[in-house]
């Protein structure tokens, strides 16, 4: 077990190599950089634009220089820490990320929670219920929600909310607590926040997981090795739980590891309809401004994770699957 | 081998008029349709027949594990453990705790598929003491020292060391002991071995087979064996069922089954078994056709299109009846009715016996 995890260690080192090469190249790859992308905006205000003053920012950014090179400034940055400037902000890259990033957290490890247990009682009682009203409702309001856009129901519930019951649900925090600092009334004001975005951001998921999870048990439990517990006296309820369950199971975890990435940055637009403080709607304004080293490191901390996140359900699938553990099928 | 120990009156399973069916969108096969058979005490019953017989279902309905859309229709499955109440298996409901007690506990079952019939996220000691647990009142150690000693009585090398292994580490072989101990773990009174070496190699089947026989000499416990294999009944058999679509056709001794077989299709299957020695430039006799899909099962006697001596306007008209051709022997052609026979002679009377 500890050789495999080192082994899967070393392979994540060129596999992150790589993952910054091509964050970096994307980043590059629009043509112009953060100086032009000003520029343009300047002059459609109607400004003038020092040219001196240019190239002054141009040589302390090292915007000139070859692309290798500031690869290199870059990474050797990051290496010590240092995720680089924010042309934008004009502040470093880390305490933007590091301002925001928790909140992205809590909202993605709630919203998988959530998504998780609704999930989970629902499939297998679709599973083991099939073809019952109970199934079939289930499998109705599943494909509404995988078939809905995350946005729109963010702006129907956002409607509602307001038009209704005079709500507003931006944001995650009440005005007043915007900027206050930590107290526990500030985090009963984010949990009454927290819902909205948890719905929105799970109903997709969650509709996904009940699909999964009913196909894979309705997979398993006609295997003989079912029939055959069966046969020799294993109540039903216990039967479900201990053997196709466990095998249904493995989908789930194989899939743990790109749930954590998908939801940090595929809430981009539910965000920024939301208007919420989280890694997301900062990845695209950095995008669209060209703000070069906040767009890279969002996007390499991103792919970070999904490497983590895969060497994680590796881990937890070798823990639960003696198939895997003991390199077989 | 069939000393019967005389507790309780009949035999120990009693199958009357069986009807199994599987209602599928295309419309209603009869995959069993009014099958009898018993089981004395300490007896070997084989069921033999082609693919699709109905020999797998008539064993999965004892134990009331019929796939969904299968259901028992009709018949009775009256059970008679030594010491306990008659029940009637065909109307028990299978969730019920009755039936959860009798798997297992009362009759237990091996499967065709060793390999797949036990679980591989599960070591096959855990699956072992599980089955001991569910039955007998026996604390986590006694049921695993009760583990290891059936592992061993079936012969597996180390049976401390393979308490911890899993399904995909054995072979086939071991993987159909296991299922073997699992199925003894409680002293069942009856085993039902449906084709446990179909899938097995040719000698380790002779193994199994070996093993499942001494078990039985030993134990006294009853068999209900379901193969299409005609080597092994002549190995094991007390006395043989022979099935063809769903309905018993022939029943009776082993001896008799195999030196005087009455049904046509009895005799046929019997006569394309290959031979030693005998003829070895002569081609293989077999039956003609193939066995229909029972949801179109032909009119009258559903063998008459493949059957050498069927009378025309008789075998594919009329159902044939269940005749008694000795003790303890029925034959289901209309050869042996007296009625049909003397309304119209038979075009082949040689096998016809008044």
């Amino acid at each position: 077990m500890l050789t495999f995890i080192a082994r899967r260690c070393l392979v994540m080192v060129p596999t992150l190599f790589a993952i910054s090469v091509v964050a970096f190249l994307i980043i590059q790859l629009p043509p112009g950089d953060y100086l032009t992308t000003m520029v343009t905006r300047l002059e459609a205000e109607g400004q003038q634009v020092d040219e001196a003053m240019l190239a002054g920012l141009r040589d302390r950014y090292g915007l000139g220089r070859p692309v290798h090179e500031q690869y290199l400034a870059w990474m050797s940055g990051i290496v010590h820490g240092d995720f680089g400037q924010s042309f934008e902000y004009g502040t470093s890259v880390s305490s933007l990320i590091a301002d925001r990033l928790p909140l992205s957290i809590v909202l993605t490890v709630s919203t998988l929670l959530a998504t998780w247990l609704i999930a989970f009682p629902i499939g297998l009682y679709s599973a083991v219920r099939q073809y019952s009203p109970g199934d079939y409702l289930a499998t109705t309001i599943g494909f509404l929600g995988l078939a809905v856009p995350n946005f729109l129901i963010a702006l129907g519930l956002m409607y509602v909310m307001h038009t209704v019951f005079g709500y507003s649900v931006g944001g995650l925090f009440s005005p007043e607590y915007r900027d206050a600092p930590w107290s526990l009334a500030k985090v009963g004001d984010l949990a009454a926040h927290l819902w909205i975005p948890i719905v929105v951001l799970g109903t997709a998921g969650t509709a996904g997981l009940i699909r999964i999870l009913r196909a894979n048990v309705l997979d398993e439990v006609r295997k003989p090795y079912v029939v055959a517990a069966r046969a020799r006296g294993v109540p039903e309820r216990r039967l479900v739980f201990k053997y196709p369950l466990r095998v249904a199971l493995n989908p789930f975890i194989s899939t743990v590891g790109w749930v954590l990435p998908a939801l940090l940055s595929g809430e981009v637009i539910v965000a920024s309809v939301l208007n919420l403080p989280t890694t997301g709607p900062l990845l695209l304004g950095a995008l669209r401004s060209q703000d070069m080293y906040l767009a890279g490191s969002i996007i390499l901390i991103v792919s970070v994770l999904t490497v983590v996140g895969t060497l994680l359900s590796d881990v937890l699938l070798a823990r639960l699957d003696p198939r895997v553990r003991l390199g077989h099928r | 081998m069939s000393a019967a120990s005389a507790v309780g009156d009949g035999p120990l399973l009693e199958i009357d008029g069986l009807k199994t069916q599987f209602f599928t969108r295309e419309g209603t096969v009869r995959a069993v349709d009014g099958v009898s058979l018993s089981v004395p005490r300490g007896a070997t019953v084989c069921v033999v027949g082609e693919s699709g017989c109905g020999k797998s279902v008539t064993a999965r309905s004892v134990l009331g594990l019929v796939d969904e859309p299968g259901r028992i229709v009709g018949g009775r499955i009256r059970w008679r453990p030594a010491g306990g109440d008659e029940v009637d298996l065909a109307t028990l409901e299978p969730t019920s705790e009755r039936m959860r007690r009798i798997r297992g506990g009362e009759i237990s079952m091996v499967f065709q598929e060793p390999m797949a019939s036990l679980s591989p996220m599960h070591t096959v000691g855990s699956q072992l003491v599980e089955a001991i647990r569910l039955h007998l009142p026996l604390g986590r150690a006694e049921a695993r020292d009760r583990a290891v000693e059936l592992l061993r009585r079936v012969g597996i090398p180390r049976p401390e060391a393979r308490m911890e292994a899993y399904s995909f580490q054995l072979s086939g072989g071991m993987c159909q002991r296991v299922m073997i101990a699992i199925a003894l773990a409680c002293d069942p009174a009856l085993l039902i071995a449906d084709e446990p070496t179909t899938a097995l190699d040719v000698t380790t089947q002779a193994r199994i087979i070996d093993l499942l026989r001494d078990l039985q000499a030993r134990s006294g416990m009853s068999v209900l064996f379901i193969t299409h294999d005609l080597g092994v009944v002549a190995e094991i058999a007390d006395e043989v069922v022979v099935m063809y679509l769903g309905t018993v056709v022939e029943r009776g001794g082993v001896d008799e089954i195999f030196h005087d077989p009455k049904h046509p299709y009895t005799r046929a299957l019997i006569g394309s078994v290959p031979r030693m020695g005998r003829g070895s430039r002569q081609r293989l006799t077999t039956i003609r056709g193939t066995v229909p899909h029972p949801s179109d099962r032909p009119a009258g006697c559903a063998f008459h299109p493949r059957c050498d001596v069927a009378v025309a306007g008789v075998c594919d008209r009329t159902d044939p009846p269940d005749a008694v051709v000795g003790p303890a022997r029925t034959a289901r052609c209309v050869l042996y009715d007296p009625v049909a026979v003397s309304a119209s002679p038979p075009a082949d009377g040689s096998g016809v016996t008044p």
